[in-house]
């Protein structure tokens, strides 16, 4: 999506104007970036309508989710525990949980759009990923507010009509699993989760809350298993932290030097690998 | 009913950790630690999810079609292709794998 958002820059004005460069990115420049990924993600909503239905949700509970929740992978999640048998508190809990990040999305778009306060408890329910995507990248408050809105206008209203059709589409299919469509959970969640990996922090996390899923499953009640994994990610962030105090003390100074921080979390991260092998193995299986 | 409970919570829960982004002031939520938990979150979550919703049966772990249709998805992603091919071709091998076996 980075990509997709470079602003195009033949418009510029005088050469070395930077300045300048930046204010010249046309409206309609930011709106097709907008409705790129408005367009691409909004028709995945037949995936989760179809997913949804299939896992046994009413259309209504369906398109419930989508108008209201809005944060897909968030409502993959519930319909996820709740079809594996899991009580609605821990299910409700695992779909919270994913859907956190979009409180740091908020935090960074606040500054950008500078919304009236009024707006905002609007505005809040298109914060998710792909309008903070677009938003982020724009060089101006005009262009950040117009991409903020024609994609989480285009994205509201596509993934709530393709939610419908594919709730719609499930029921008439009748066995979903027949189709293979039990598959599109996982994958959304694949499709998801890649670009997040991007350091062997991210990784390992990722590799230890696949064992602790999959180890815990038999022996925990539905939805329990996938809340402990999340648990990943405190431990890995202690045990990266653990035996660098200097780099952590660093950070905390204000002073953040960024590329040996990187470096250093990597060494860290080998080792934490090293230690525990078996995660990193499944890793690699899962990346087959 | 406890369909209905669980999706009340969900909207409620996700809604105020969207709005509560918008309206905490800045600098709030800025601590490292802070901001690498959250960033941490949904890379153990997913994972976990991805690998019990494909391996996962009730309280029982299988290795089925499933396991052929995420494999799929995992090699689409690494040919770079776009989200909803990703998402086509798990469902296709799947489908494909279920017909033949």
């Amino acid at each position: 999506m980075a990509e997709q958002t470079a602003p195009p820059q033949s418009v510029a004005g005088p050469p070395g104007g930077t300045a300048i460069t930046a204010e010249a990115k046309p409206d309609a420049a930011v709106v097709r970036d907008a409705l790129g990924v408005g367009i691409a993600v909004g028709l995945s909503g037949f995936a989760f309508g179809v997913t949804s239905a299939g896992s046994g949700l009413s259309l209504l509970q369906t398109c419930a989710l989508s108008l209201l929740v809005f944060t897909g992978a968030s409502q993959f999640a519930l319909v996820g525990a709740l079809a594996a048998g899991g009580n609605p508190y821990t299910a409700a809990a695992g779909a919270f949980f994913l859907g956190v990040r979009n409180s740091f999305y908020g935090l960074r778009l606040s500054q950008l759009l500078a919304l009236p306060r009024a707006l905002r408890p609007l505005a809040a329910q298109w914060v998710i990923d792909e309008t903070t995507a677009v938003t982020l990248p724009q060089p101006t408050r005009r262009a950040a507010r117009i991409g903020f809105t024609v994609t989480g206008l285009t994205l509201y209203v596509l993934w709530n009509l393709t939610t419908l059709v594919g709730a719609l589409g499930a029921e008439a299919l009748g066995d979903t699993a027949a189709w293979g469509l039990d598959a599109a959970g996982p994958a959304v969640f694949l499709a998801l989760l890649a670009p997040m990996l991007k350091s062997t922090t991210e990784r390992v996390t990722a590799a230890l809350a696949v064992v602790l899923a999959l180890g815990l499953l038999p022996v925990l009640p539905a939805g329990v298993p996938v809340l402990l994994a999340a648990l990943a990610a405190p431990v890995v962030l202690f045990l990266m932290g653990r035996g660098k105090d200097g780099l952590m003390g660093r950070g905390k100074d204000g002073t953040p030097d960024e590329p040996a921080g990187e470096a250093g979390q990597g060494q860290e991260a080998e080792k934490a690998a090293a230690k525990t092998g078996a995660p990193r193995t499944t890793t690699q299986e899962d990346g087959r | 009913m406890n369909v209905w409970i669980a999706i009340a919570l969900t909207a409620v829960g996700c809604y105020l950790a969207k709005l509560l982004g918008l309206l905490v002031p800045a600098g709030a939520l800025e601590r490292p630690v802070v901001q690498r938990l959250a960033a941490l979150l949904p890379v153990a979550l997913l994972a976990a999810l991805t690998a019990q919703q494909a391996f996962g049966t009730g309280q029982h772990l299988v290795l089925d079609a499933r396991g052929a249709g995420l494999a799929a998805a995992a090699l689409a992603l690494v040919l770079r292709a776009p989200f909803l091919v990703v998402v086509g071709v798990a469902v296709a091998v799947t489908a494909g794998v279920r017909a033949l076996g």
